[in-house]
């Protein structure tokens, strides 16, 4: 299932559409970091309210991907985690370590802004 | 057992297919959302450690009458290299495969009953059971 990713500015989105297969959440991490360092991008928002399992694999590519796009200088916000989804995560010992989450596209944007914004000041 | 489901599992693409697999049965049976969520994660990791360690193996699934009460019994069956220590396995953290090592311990917490049968040389067996909470 291929993921679109829509460039907005500085920022990536990705929407996942259905559920995902591991192969195909390996390829979005990959397109992901690579289009980062294409579009210099600041930002990335992964939006992932479809999906109904969030399983240790995952976990584990969605961490992984963020801290690859951090080591490009970008930041990752995961967006719409749903709340049995969220369930499952904690009883599994699921951590998203070191990754922003959000509630929605919009409040992913709003991080986003803030966060990014607030390291231009710092430069 | 005429309600037996069996899924083949030789590739990462029947994880996705035997969790909705299990999911759609689940469904019939009255799960509430969070349990379809629990029941589906947890086949996901089963599943996938067959894909990860025994490369085939394959996914039962069955619906459980008993005494009023209605469930699901998940079985995942290989004939890999089996597990040299199930209480180690069962560890949180604990992997040979370079992950988080949450798969077993943690399908075991998602589920309501949780039984490994595993032997060096001839395979492994994890069995999972999950009943629908009747409210009221
Ligand atoms: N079907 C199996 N056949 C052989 N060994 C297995 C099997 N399932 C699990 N194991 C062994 O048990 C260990 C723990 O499994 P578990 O699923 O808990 O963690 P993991 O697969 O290493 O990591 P994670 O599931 O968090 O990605 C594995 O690393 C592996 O050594
Ligand atoms: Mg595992």
């Amino acid at each position: 299932m291929l993921v679109p990713i829509l460039k907005q500015g500085d920022y990536l989105i990705a929407s996942i559409q259905s559920e995902l297969s591991d192969a195909d959440l390996l390829k979005l991490r990959d397109d992901l970091v690579r289009r980062v360092s294409e579009f210099r991008s600041h930002g990335v928002i992964v939006d992932v309210t479809v999906l109904d399992v969030m399983d240790s694999f995952a976990t584990r590519t969605l961490r992984s991907m963020a801290h690859m796009i951090m080591l490009r200088g970008a930041e990752t916000v995961i967006v719409g985690i749903q709340p049995e989804v969220a369930f499952s995560m904690v009883q599994l010992g699921l951590k998203l370590e070191g990754v922003n989450t959000a509630l929605d596209l919009e409040e992913g944007l709003a991080l986003l802004n803030e966060k990014i914004k607030g390291d231009s000041r710092r430069g | 057992m005429a309600d037996e489901v069996c899924i083949p599992v030789s590739s990462e693409i029947d994880i996705v297919t035997a969790r909705q697999k299990g999911r759609e049965m689940a469904s019939r049976l009255g799960f509430s959302n969070t349990d379809l969520v629990l029941i589906a994660t947890a086949i996901s990791e089963v599943v996938r450690n067959i894909v990860e360690y025994a490369k085939k193996g394959e996914l039962c699934l069955n619906i459980l009458q008993e005494g009023g009460k209605s469930g699901i019994v998940v079985i995942a069956r290989d004939k890999g290299p089996g597990i040299p220590n199930i209480k180690l396995a069962m560890q949180d953290g604990y992997t040979t495969g370079h992950s988080l090592g949450l798969g077993l311990p943690g399908a075991k917490r998602l589920m309501d009953e949780f039984e490994i049968i595993s032997e060096v040389g001839k395979g492994t067996t994890v069995t999972m059971k999950k009943w629908v909470q009747n409210n009221g």
